[in-house]
């Protein structure tokens, strides 16, 4: 590798950043610095507080954590069952159930909005959280992630616990669950941030402070027309990603791995 | 006893995909044979009426060249920065692991808080964009309001945000190529770009396609940053199919149209899918 080659790298790795670094700077500084950048501009945590003070962010955070640790609750056992189905079980019409399960992969909840409201609105889950997440909980891609993961465990494993007196639930708790245990975190990673970070249905399908979750306060926070300033704005930004970044910034091997095996299928 | 089982298990997540998977696909193509029902007049059968509004809506012709020229803009660029992303951090290079972090790092944010950073560049006069131009003596411009800019200036986002997604299977790839070929290709005498275009270039080609068919999903899918930059416009410059059926569907309300539009989203989604399933069913290979 080139010198210039390196420099070229390394002047691209900041360019990458910058977004991220002017948040920081302007977040961290008065208003009035935030279009000047001066090494000797007063550090505060100003923007922060009004931030917090504008929006209802703890409102926000609380649903975004109830509605990421509800959707991965429920995926977790739904597509646990059905994995296991699809991986040890010969049933009739199992090739045609797993053809209409990865449907799902293409067809992605938040594409059919138009019908899936109208479904909420009978149900009466128009701005609830389980409305917003019920749309996410039988994953295809989990299904398919375990189904993956459960066939490539030993039968004989099964079959030595079935000798043992295991009845199926227990083969299926004590053998395949902890031998499956890093696809789950694979998945978790995956499915966390992706709640996290989503935006178009939970916009759709609330209209309450209640209810909305991170990324929809944010959008109305963030909307020029509230006519906030900038240092606010990113101020909130941050407030809103930085679980999300601390815990990449932590754990960014798994976090890299997860996505590329969720997006190699 | 293993059909019951089997069925016992499966039915949990089977409601579900099928309350909001298979029975919104197939009501959203029955209601786009229907009018749009109101208090006063019910739906009623209208036949392929819905789709002939369709084709003389001049906005829905325009939201799809928007969404191919999003996708042209988008896609070759992100992945050729994808390439240069991997093949440089699978080098040997000072700092290397920061530098990954720097690429990934837009992807694990939230398009929400990407556009709302990007705003800020974007701005007349005050915005960092405005403030570099005005630098070499260039005018003030108004970036997100002219039709000509609005898509640069939104597809120069998405690159940003896609192409550090698109670098970790590129570099999953490379490691996974066997080192004796460089090794052979330095005692032969090769240069690097010839070693690069005649035989790692070639060997990615599965992953090249892989995500050429993934980004071009994700083109369609791909509207949030629309809610904050632009609202489709100005004029419906910067406008989204995707984001077309949110605002006929929320803001004017017109389901049944908003019904045929998402059909035709459906049927553009299920020819990539043919062609991913293709793709891997060939498994392209150069070897």
């Amino acid at each position: 590798m080139t010198t210039v080659e390196k420099i070229a790298a390394w002047l691209l790795a900041i360019l990458w950043l910058s977004p991220l670094l002017y948040a920081f700077w302007a977040a961290f500084h008065p208003p009035e610095f935030a279009t000047t950048f001066d090494p000797l501009a007063p550090l505060t945590l100003a923007n922060f507080e009004k931030a917090w003070g504008y929006a209802p962010f703890p409102r926000h955070f609380l649903n975004t954590v109830i509605l990421v640790t509800m959707i991965l609750g429920a995926q977790l056992v739904l597509c646990t069952l059905a994995g296991f189905a699809f991986a040890r079980f010969d049933f009739a019409g199992r090739d045609l159930a797993f053809a209409l399960v990865l449907v799902q992969l293409m067809i992605m909840p938040e594409v059919l909005i138009v019908e899936n409201y109208r479904t909420m609105a009978r149900l009466g889950l128009v701005d609830t959280i389980l409305g917003i997440g019920l749309p996410y909980m039988a994953s295809a891609f989990g299904i398919f992630l375990l189904r993956q993961t459960f066939k490539t465990i030993p039968r004989e494993l099964e079959e030595a616990a079935r000798v043992e007196g295991c009845s199926w639930m227990g083969v299926l708790w004590r053998v395949y669950v902890p031998l499956a245990r890093p696809t789950y975190l694979a998945y978790a990673l995956v499915s966390v941030s992706y709640h996290w970070n989503n935006f178009l249905w939970p916009l759709i399908v609330t209209n309450s402070v209640n209810t909305r979750p991170l990324t929809v306060g944010l959008a109305i926070f963030g909307a020029p027309e509230s006519g906030v300033d900038w240092s606010v704005i990113s101020a909130g930004t941050l407030i809103a990603v930085a679980p999300l970044l601390v815990a990449f910034l932590l754990f960014q091997r798994q976090f890299m791995q997860s996505f590329m095996q969720a997006g190699i299928k | 006893m293993r059909h019951v089982y089997g069925w016992l298990l499966l039915t949990p997540a089977a409601i579900l995909l099928v309350a909001f998977t298979h029975y919104p696909a197939v009501a959203t193509l029955a209601d786009s044979f229907f009018s749009a029902g109101t208090a006063v007049r019910p739906s009623r059968f209208v036949g392929l009426d819905n789709y002939a509004a369709l084709a003389a809506d001049p906005v829905f012709w325009q939201v799809l060249r928007n969404n191919f020229w999003f996708a042209l803009g988008t896609i070759p660029t992100s992945i050729a920065l994808a390439l240069l992303m991997a093949l440089w951090v699978n080098a040997r290079l000072p700092a290397r692991a920061l530098v990954r972090l720097s690429y990934f790092t837009p992807t694990v944010l939230p398009m929400i808080a990407v556009a709302n950073l990007w705003l800020y560049f974007y701005t007349p006069q005050i915005g960092l964009l405005d403030k570099v131009a005005g630098l070499f003596g260039a005018p003030s411009h108004n970036w997100l309001g002219n039709p000509d800019t609005v898509m640069g200036c939104v597809i120069a986002m998405t690159i940003w945000k896609e192409a550090g997604f698109f670098m970790i299977f590129y570099l999953a790839a490379l490691q996974s190529l066997p080192p004796e070929l460089e090794e052979a290709a330095r005692i032969e005498g090769a240069s690097r770009s010839y070693f690069f275009w005649r035989v790692t270039f070639p060997l990615l080609m599965p992953t090249t396609l892989f995500v050429l068919v993934n980004a071009t999903i994700n083109s369609f899918k791909l509207v949030d940053h629309l809610f904050i930059l632009t609202k489709g416009g100005p004029d419906n410059a910067s406008n989204l199919l995707l984001y077309y059926i949110y605002q006929v569907a929320f803001s004017f309300f017109d389901t049944a149209y908003a019904a045929t539009l998402t059909v035709i989203l459906l049927a553009l989604l299920a020819a990539f899918a043919v062609l991913q399933f293709q793709l891997i069913e060939r498994r392209v290979h150069y070897r």
